[in-house]
């Protein structure tokens, strides 16, 4: 049985056991082999769709080299984020500053790339090494006549979440720009949804059908100049709540714009979204087209969904991501597909996201903040899971165990949100637990024997497929 | 090129650009933990922030599709100001409980680095607050992304695990083959090599098993394979260090200290890549056997011999772009070479000094046309591109961004590999790589000529 380090027992919570609070937003512990990353990701993935700036990584080359085209992040226009540019510092420039090098760097892709902002990255070593970031940019800003800003996402100084809080005061900085451009009365910024697979596309199309106008998608999609009139919009819709509440909060409190949290993933979660919308608005003729198009989409979807469920009744998934606020749409989409969550967990949840997930996860399900690949395996074999969802780091851990995947990070190539993304998402689960495959995985046909067992019925046979479409 | 790729472009300089623009290199820290996951029971441990060893294994995945558990020592902003120390016991501590292994890798990053952590004193501290337990073996490499990059990090993690646990004695007629960056199924084949030859050797790093394993039935904390630690003690003993990579001559490394301090002769071959390297390489084997060369290889190289005639109009005076690690390039252009192409551009991130030297050595056809850069990156590569007008790009995954915008197609090699099935299983080495790579150039061509074709002939 692999052990669960003592620093990090409270950190896991098993509904219907004894336990308290769930302990979180605390730093990794050393040697645990966390999922997470650092500030720096948490700044890089919020700012990475910007398409038509200068994404500048000030430090060693490292950085942003592991962030070079990484994401799903789509844009209909330049593609100046699918770029990367690195001061790439070498041992010299450690010992007597990269201020030049900086400068000389900035100016040089502005010149030949023409953004419309740069942000400049400062990474774990630059404040060690004494440049004044701010400085350099203020003076290239000052030459260039366009802004250019600094995040401050040196890897140490927190967890990813501060990285999303540095990305938010970025963004604010371009927040207030225009004031000339008509905006409509019934206008909304997207926060927080990223144009992964077009996603970003999807949702605007929803709120283009109910007459709403979309100001700034931040960032998904996203352009310098629709941001700077940001400020403009009646309303900022949230998802991503973990990255985007904090700018959310800023704009509210300087331009009195208010804020409402969504989720754009699962039929419920996406019609709720809308209907908030619209309710905010309070006009019936938003309300009735909103409700039509509620409506069809789901009497579209919705057949083929239970479909897909007649294959996946039962199942037991296990869910692990970056924030808590998809989790929760997460298990609620799994039900769509007659699906039992059992193991959810995330690297950034709060103690609010954890209690509510508490509440709306059945018995017996196991809650995580900041989990490892030994203990995932653990929770995993425990509860005899068959569906993992979560990223990249976390697929070989599912397939070396016979278990299933979907890919619901920041790299998919297939919209999940939306009622299409509800789709996508049925067919992606399905797919891969369906698959005949699994029948020559011994981790797997253990699995199958152990749950046969349990409900007394025969162990399973080699020769009948697994696949009934 | 697409409006929205055009965009992209840096426009209208002649001067080089002082940043790098995407980057045809990664940091030190990443080569250092591959070449840790190829000793047994070893687990690496990146002494810094969080997200190095989440992104490097992120990257590394996304290649050899198998989990790869990196450490960190995950640095705060105290640890910043006072020292990584406590992180780097507490991690190790943790680690030993956790995964029992047999040996622990320290890679330092940037940021250890730049604040100064002796990472020796703390290895020995506690290694001291440890005595009369059973605690695994610690190796320390020092890899600051400001030096080198994923290569050298690379070769300074098997230096240092030979540093740390090599130890002498009477010889023992066995050979030390250091592989170089290599695919899991290069290891694989050179393994097979050297069993042919009938002596007893040592490989260090092979990550061929614990990179690319079966399927498993229970969890493994850490996957097996690996070279075993006792065999990487018997190192000192060898008869001979064969090291492969034409840069790695006259650099510190695993060869260089096995013969300073034990005097085990060091040879440096290329990587075994077209039939000049290969025959250098199985040269370097049969003397250091005593064996002659078994005779599935001297089948395996008539039949590529044959395999290059059968074919060689479809590459001749074909123009290549060559991109990567400068060991792999550089074989890459001897192999070129020797096949007809011109190797117009081959390219490098890393700045290892030597490296148009060894390029124009590997060229005996092609000299004049080719250019040859280090320390550059893609963007340069594309912009160089223009002139150098090549028909195929050779190298890995990044290359994408190249062959797409040329309209030229992209033959995957090296790492890494992430927009195919199958990077790990590649075959480079030996006569029977070099036949792969022949064929899938050759292929490559043909496909140009098939798809381009108004006629659509299924018979070319």
């Amino acid at each position: 049985m692999i052990e669960i380090l003592d620093a990090r027992k409270e950190q896991v919570y098993e509904k219907g056991k004894e336990g308290g609070e769930l302990s979180c937003e605390k730093a990794s512990v050393a040697g645990s082999v966390s999922q997470r990353a650092c500030v720096f990701c948490g700044s890089r993935v919020v700012l990475y769709p910007i398409a038509d700036a200068v994404h500048l990584v000030h430090g060693p080359v490292g950085c942003a080299a592991y962030t070079w085209d990484i994401r799903g992040s789509l844009s209909s226009g330049p593609e100046l984020h699918r770029l990367s540019f690195s001061t790439d510092l070498q041992e010299k420039e450690v010992i007597y500053g990269g201020e030049k090098k900086l400068y000389a760097a900035l100016t040089e892709l502005i010149n030949a790339y023409h953004p419309k902002a740069a942000f400049v990255y400062a990474t774990c070593i630059i404040g060690l090494i004494g440049d004044d970031v701010q400085a350099v940019c203020t003076k290239v800003q000052k030459e260039q006549g366009i802004p250019v800003i600094p995040v401050h996402s040196e890897g140490f100084r927190g967890t990813k979440k501060d990285g999303y809080r540095s990305a938010c005061e970025a963004l604010y900085r371009l927040i207030g720009k225009d004031d000339e451009t008509t905006v409509s009365g019934r206008a909304i910024n997207i926060l927080g949804d990223f144009n992964v697979a077009g996603e970003t596309w999807l949702i605007k199309e929803y709120y283009r059908q109910m007459g709403i106008d979309v100001v700034s998608c931040i960032t998904g999609d996203g352009r310098v100049d629709e941001i700077g009139r940001s400020h403009r919009a009646g309303l900022n819709v949230v998802q991503c709540s973990g990255s985007m509440t904090y700018l959310a909060k800023m704009m509210e409190e300087s331009h009195g714009i208010p804020y409402r949290r969504v989720s754009y993933f699962g039929i419920e979660d996406t019609a709720e979204a809308l209907y908030t919308v619209a309710r905010y608005f309070d006009d019936p003729e938003i309300l009735r087209v909103t409700e039509e198009l509620v409506r069809s989409e789901v009497a579209r979807v919705y057949p083929e969904v239970a479909r897909y469920r007649r294959n996946l009744e039962g199942r037991r998934a296990a869910i692990y991501v970056g924030g808590s606020f998809k989790a929760f749409s997460l298990v609620k989409a799994l039900r769509h597909l007659g699906m039992k969550s059992v193991v959810v967990g995330s690297q950034t949840g709060n103690k609010e996201d954890y209690e509510y997930l508490k509440e709306i996860c059945d018995e017996g399900t196991i809650i995580v903040d900041d989990t490892n690949p030994l203990e995932l395996s653990r929770f995993i074999q425990e509860k005899g899971v068959d569906l993992l969802i979560g990223g990249v780091k976390e697929r070989p851990i599912a397939y070396k165990m016979g278990v299933a995947f979907c890919d619901h990070n920041h790299e998919r190539k297939i919209a999940l949100a939306g009622f299409e993304g509800m789709l996508n998402f049925s067919r992606e689960v399905h797919d891969s637990i369906m698959s005949p495959v699994w029948e020559f995985s011994p981790a797997w046909r253990r699995r199958m024997d152990v749950a046969l067992e349990a409900t007394g019925k025969v162990k399973h046979e080699t020769s009948g497929s697994a696949r009934t479409r | 090129m697409k409006p929205a790729e055009a965009h992209e472009h840096g426009e209208g300089r002649t001067e080089p650009f002082v940043s790098t623009r995407n980057a045809c290199k990664l940091c030190a820290p990443l080569g250092a933990s591959v070449a840790f996951r190829g000793v047994e029971g070893c687990i690496p441990l990146v002494h810094g922030s969080q997200g190095c060893s989440t992104y490097i294994r992120r990257y590394v995945i996304s290649h050899f599709k198998e989990p790869i558990d990196i450490a960190s020592s995950n640095f705060s902003e105290s640890s910043a100001i006072f020292g990584g120390g406590e992180n780097l016991k507490t991690a190790l501590d943790n680690l030993i409980r956790q995964y029992s292994p047999e040996a622990i890798g320290i890679a330092t990053t940037c940021l250890s680095e730049t604040i100064g952590d002796d990472v020796r004193l703390y290895v020995d501290q506690y290694r001291k607050s440890k005595v009369g337990k059973k605690t695994p073996a610690i190796i320390h490499a020092s890899t600051p992304s400001y030096r080198g990059t994923h290569w050298e990090g690379f070769q300074e993690a098997i230096r240092a695990i030979v540093e740390t646990l090599a130890e002498g004695g009477e010889s023992n007629g066995s050979i030390n083959l250091i592989p170089g960056f290599l695919s899991a199924e290069d290891l694989r084949h050179l393994k097979e090599i050297l069993t042919a030859f009938g002596a007893p050797f040592t490989m260090l790093p092979d990550y061929s098993e614990t990179l690319d394993g079966g399927t498993w039935a229970d969890y493994q904390k850490l996957s097996t394979g690996g070279t075993a630690i006792e065999s990487i003690r018997r190192m000192g003993g060898a008869l001979v260090t064969i090291q492969l990579g034409s840069s790695l001559e006259g650099l510190k490394t695993a060869a260089s200290c096995l013969e300073e301090k034990f005097a085990v002769p060091a040879v440096t071959c290329g990587l075994p890549i077209g039939i000049r390297e290969n025959d250098a390489f199985f040269e370097a084997l049969r003397e250091a056997s005593g064996a002659e060369i078994p005779e599935t290889f001297s089948r395996e190289r008539y039949r590529l011999i044959d395999a290059y005639i059968d074919g060689h109009k479809y590459v001749f005076g074909k123009r290549a772009v060559v991109h990567g690690e400068a060991d792999l390039v550089i074989s890459m252009a001897s192999f070129l070479d020797e096949i007809g192409m011109v190797p117009v551009l081959c390219a490098t991130g890393a700045t290892p000094g030597n490296f148009e030297e060894k390029v124009r050595c590997a060229l005996r056809h092609s000299k004049d046309e080719a250019r040859i850069m280090e320390g550059t990156d893609f963007a340069t590569m594309l912009e160089e591109s223009e002139q150098a007008k090549p028909d195929i790009v050779i190298g890995s995954s990044k290359g994408y961004y190249l062959s797409r915008r040329l309209e030229v197609p992209l033959v995957r090699v090296g790492f890494p590999i992430h927009d195919r099935v199958g990077g790990q299983r590649i075959l480079h080495v030996g006569y029977r790589g070099t036949q792969q790579l022949f064929d899938r150039i050759a292929n490559a061509f043909i496909e140009v000529t098939q798809g381009t074709s108004a006629v659509g002939y299924s018979y070319i």
